[in-house]
């Protein structure tokens, strides 16, 4: 909680309580909590025992889960799967938890889901710590003391963390490759700026919709491709981020050691899966390494740590977003609502029952992905060939209208007088020119274009005019009257044009 | 003498018509072209009263001016919006104009045909203006003359009924939706083959009661034809009937023996087929379908939607503008319908004071009329350089931070392109799914014209910003600062 995020919740109708000093780390002390109308208790007893809705970040440790009241809920990261007996405890207990790390990835949850918002930090502090360990610039240079090459920066895993680091690495000037197992992620790759790998394997479609949007552990022989790509790229690289996880499972080995033995001395190696293994050989978790060979490896698990401030910031808002869904009525009484697909997902245990591992989300993550055709590239024989066969079915079509044109023009003009065939010949040239000129008329002129046709089709008052002197009067006032309609028509068609011409405008 | 001048006058103001069309391939010059056809329409009235045949000059005069002042006050009072059923109503008037003056022509031809039939030479003699023409006309030219003032008639009739039903479409005055009939265009064709056998008998020497009830019929057909045609085709259909207005006028002008009318029934009817034809395009569909109403069916079941529509405040969408580098705004027709245009001209005005890169994108179908949209943004003071085509903006729209769908939904959907099921699959649509950020500003969750999900509405890059399209921009407007 932040004393921004405290204000929001008060809004929803919640008073809120703190442990002194819980704040100091991110930067926010006491006095700004109890200015957001927070109550500062003087420890973490005391707030259990005056709390309804216990908020923390790391998993409870057991003793904290035995202080839990029957009717607290617990919203915090949990980690179900790995915490078997913490559930048991909590279950024991009767209090509800809400493990922030099982909101399932759908977009109407994006707002509260944490892990993101901490890989986000995660891979911006990557390339923070790749940079202070890393003894040159980023970005590339020509300055009057020499030239400096950018740096060049491979970004392994493409997920929140992997995109972050991207959009570092780029705008601090480095050249930036990345590389993922799902190719759906190109695109989201290159809008970032850097570089997609493309792997040149056959079955190497992997559809990230299946699995909620993360890798799934690929064959063998996708594996033996990749690592080859890899070592082809090594000897180039300056700093390397491997962020490949796969969900309840050890982080895959994607930088073997031969491949640190590649790269040049001061190269840098950030490990974001260290905390599982590490996608890296030679990766000691927690810790800065360097080679043999000089290649610095950092191995460090705490990113969102060492950024305090921001990540309290973000987690203290996806916090506020799930205590906003809680509490529907904004009137401080959280109602929890086991329909929702967010609240169901998140929820670990309830009313003395373990809940987990949730039914699959109603909503699928992401749409299915479509297989993508290429566009198959078509040789210049080919296209030739193509030209040549539209040229002659143009040339066929053309050809038969005009001999079919002609011969109904030559039919007419066996039987019609000679006065109607002269009539017929400007009928279709006009038609012709009127063809020839209609099609230059820009489109946003398209409305005057029929107001001004319209004002002046109403040149058939001039069969009217003709048709007025006539000495049968039904005629005349037939006559008469079309001249009136004509004489509406081209005054309001004319008008109305200029009207609409006058304005348009040129910024 | 006198002919030979009426001639001439004829050929200056055919080239001036042409000019004057051909003027509108660009905003400026358009702004001269409306003078050429205002001098060469005044210069063939003048003509013909000048020429031969024209008597009567204080009943046309009289009908000019008093028909001209209705139309002036018309032209000044009309609101941008309301053009399509302006356009529409003019429409009519041509073709009853041509129903009028085709029926002339027959009356003429029966009284002379009466005083050959009883021998009367005096009288013959005493003809004068274009009874005297039709006295001197052989057999066969009368046989042609009687095939040219049926057609006439026929499009003329045609084209008045159909233009009052789609100007009470328009004007909100008879339901958007497509009806028909019991029996659906079966009752049409009908109507059709009984004109063409009322044809035959009237070339063959029936008398005007054949004209008279195929009248009737091609009231009925442009009655029941555009009836059956929905709201959104209404472009298509406007555009039809102005090439309709058009192929009466050169029918009459067969009929009468005037190459001036001819010539301006050609340019007027070919500009309306090639508007239609441009409109159909814009639509992936065929005329045909198009008249003959509503979408055809579909290839298979269209590919399910997913995800779900996320809805966002006024707060959220200036907080993305005033962060936006370019924005792209897509104005449809429900614009129109909230008046909404003169709001949208200052968030443009707002935004480019900011040095944002601001542009508008039109789809060819966007509105009731060709180029609507393109009125209704000049209207609001929207410069036109900003005011881009389909496919002079479409490549850009990757390269866009925010996207604005103000009232459009068919033109936008991206269906068209991905789902090959969909009904329609293959219409170029406006390609604003690939902008970073989507707005959707709608009324509610409903579908467009075509009653087709829209699956741009569950992007996961778009936001629907439900309300009154004109009270949205207005909230917007103080948050840009």
């Amino acid at each position: 909680m932040t004393p921004d995020s405290a204000l929001q919740l008060q809004k929803l109708g919640h008073a809120c309580v703190i442990e002194a000093g819980a704040g100091e780390a991110a930067g926010f002390s006491d006095d700004s909590y109890r200015k957001a109308g927070v109550e500062v208790l003087k420890d973490a007893k005391a707030v259990v025992a005056a709390a309804d809705v216990l908020v923390k970040v790391r998993p409870p440790l057991p003793d904290e889960v035995a202080g839990l009241r029957a009717d607290q809920t617990l919203i915090s990261f949990f980690y179900p799967a790995q915490n078997k007996d913490l559930l048991e405890a909590a279950k024991d207990k009767g209090a509800t938890v809400i493990a922030m790390d099982m909101v399932p990835r759908i977009s109407r949850a994006q707002k509260m889901d944490a892990l993101s918002s901490m890989a986000n930090i995660a891979g911006y502090r990557a390339v923070i710590e790749a940079g202070a360990n890393f003894g040159r610039f980023f970005t590339g240079q020509v300055t009057a003391a020499g030239k400096v090459p950018p740096a060049k920066v491979l970004v392994i895993g493409a997920g929140v963390a992997g995109l972050a680091a991207i959009g570092t690495a780029t705008s601090l000037g480095a050249i930036t490759y990345a590389f993922d197992v799902r190719p759906e992620v190109a695109e989201q790759i290159e809008s970032m700026g850097a570089e997609f790998v493309y792997l040149d394997f056959a079955d190497q479609t992997q559809d990230g919709a299946a699995t909620g949007g993360y890798a799934a552990p690929s064959s063998p022989e996708f594996r033996e491709a990749q690592l080859k790509k890899f070592r082809e790229l090594a000897p180039d690289m300056d700093i390397v981020i491997t962020t490949a996880l796969i969900p309840g499972r050890d982080a895959p080995k994607l930088w073997l050691e031969d491949m640190v033995a590649m790269m040049k001395p001061g190269s840098v190696v950030v490990d974001l899966a260290a905390e599982r293994g590490g996608n890296c050989d030679l990766t000691v978790p927690d810790q800065k390494v360097v080679s043999p060979n000089g290649v610095t490896i950092v191995g460090y698990t705490d990113f969102p740590s060492r950024m305090a401030a921001q990540s309290s910031t973000l987690y203290s808002t996806n916090i506020r977003h799930m205590l906003t869904d809680l509490t529907p009525k904004k009137d401080g009484v959280i109602f929890h609502n086991m329909e929702d697909d967010v609240i169901r997902g998140a929820t670990v245990t309830r009313e003395g029952a373990i809940t987990f591992p949730p039914p699959p989300p109603k909503v699928q993550a992401i749409a299915a992905q479509k297989p993508k055709e290429k566009p198959k590239e078509l040789t210049p024989e080919e296209r030739r060939a193509n030209e040549v066969a539209a040229f002659k079915a143009q040339t066929k079509s053309q050809i038969t209208m005009l001999a079919v044109g002609g011969a109904l023009i030559l039919l007419a003009g066996l039987y019609a007088p000679a006065s109607f065939m002269s009539h017929f010949i400007v009928f279709v040239l006009s038609c012709f020119v009127g063809f020839q000129v209609i099609w230059n008329v820009s489109h946003s002129l398209h409305t005057p274009l029929m107001a001004v046709t319209n004002a002046i089709s109403s040149i058939i008052i001039l069969g009217a005019l003709m048709q007025i002197g006539s000495d049968n009067n039904l005629v005349v006032i037939l006559a008469a009257l079309s001249v009136f309609m004509a004489g509406i028509n081209i005054f309001g068609g004319f008008m109305v044009t200029r009207r609409m011409l006058a304005m348009f405008q040129k910024s | 003498m006198e002919y030979g001048f009426t001639t001439a006058a004829y050929v200056v103001a055919a080239v001036l018509f042409i000019l004057s069309l051909g003027g509108l391939s660009g905003q400026e010059s358009a702004k001269r072209a409306v003078w050429y056809g205002i001098v060469g329409m005044a210069l063939a009235v003048l003509a013909t009263l000048y020429g031969p045949g024209a008597h009567n000059w204080l009943i046309s005069a009289v009908m000019i001016a008093v028909g001209g002042v209705i139309g002036w006050v018309v032209a000044q009072r009309v609101q941008m919006t309301e053009m399509p059923q302006l356009v529409a109503a003019m429409h009519s008037l041509v073709g009853l104009a041509a129903v009028f003056i085709g029926y002339n022509t027959e009356f003429e031809m029966s009284g002379i045909a009466a005083l050959q039939a009883a021998g009367n030479g005096d009288a013959l003699n005493a003809l004068t203006g274009f009874a005297q023409k039709i006295a001197m006309k052989s057999g066969s030219e009368i046989a042609i003359l009687r095939v040219e003032t049926f057609l006439g008639v026929f499009i003329g009739a045609v084209t008045f009924t159909g233009s009052v039903i789609a100007y009470g479409k328009l004007a909100g005055k008879v339901d958007g939706k497509a009806k028909k009939l019991p029996g659906g265009h079966v009752l049409n064709a009908g109507a059709a083959l009984l004109s063409l056998v009322l044809l035959v008998m009237y070339f063959n020497g029936a008398g005007t009661w054949a004209l008279a009830v195929m009248t009737l019929a091609a009231f009925f057909i442009g009655y029941h034809l555009i009836m059956g045609i929905g709201g959104a085709d209404m472009p298509v259909v406007v555009s039809m009937l102005n090439s309709y207005s058009g192929w009466a006028a050169a029918a009459i002008g067969f009929s009468l023996s005037n190459d001036l009318l001819i010539v301006v029934g050609a340019l007027v009817g070919s500009s309306g087929a090639i508007l239609s034809y441009i409109m159909c395009k814009a639509m992936n569909r065929s005329f045909i379908s198009v008249i003959l109403g509503g979408f055809g069916g579909t290839a298979g079941p269209a590919m399910e939607v997913t995800g779900e529509q996320i809805a966002i405040d006024a707060d959220g969408v200036a907080a993305a503008l005033n962060d936006a580098e370019s924005v792209i705004i897509v104005p449809g027709y429900g614009m129109a319908v909230a008046q909404a245009q003169q709001s949208v001209s200052e968030l443009t005005r707002k935004l480019r004071a900011k040095g944002k890169e601001v542009r508008f994108a039109i789809h060819p179908v966007a509105g009731r009329l060709p180029g609507h949209m393109n009125v209704l943004l000049a209207e609001a003071k929207v410069p036109y350089d900003i005011v881009l085509e389909m496919d002079e903006i479409n490549e850009d729209f990757p390269s866009t931070d925010v996207a604005i769908i103000i009232g459009s939904n068919d033109i936008v959907n991206p269906a068209a392109q991905e789902d090959p099921n969909s009904p329609i699959a293959g219409m170029p649509v406006l390609e604003v799914w690939k902008a970073k950020q989507v707005f959707v500003s709608k009324r509610g969750q409903g579908t467009g014209y075509s009653g087709i999900e829209n699956p741009l509405f569950y992007k996961d890059n778009t936001r629907m910003f439900y309300g009154d399209a004109k009270k949205s921009i207005d909230q917007l407007l103080p948050m840009i600062e």
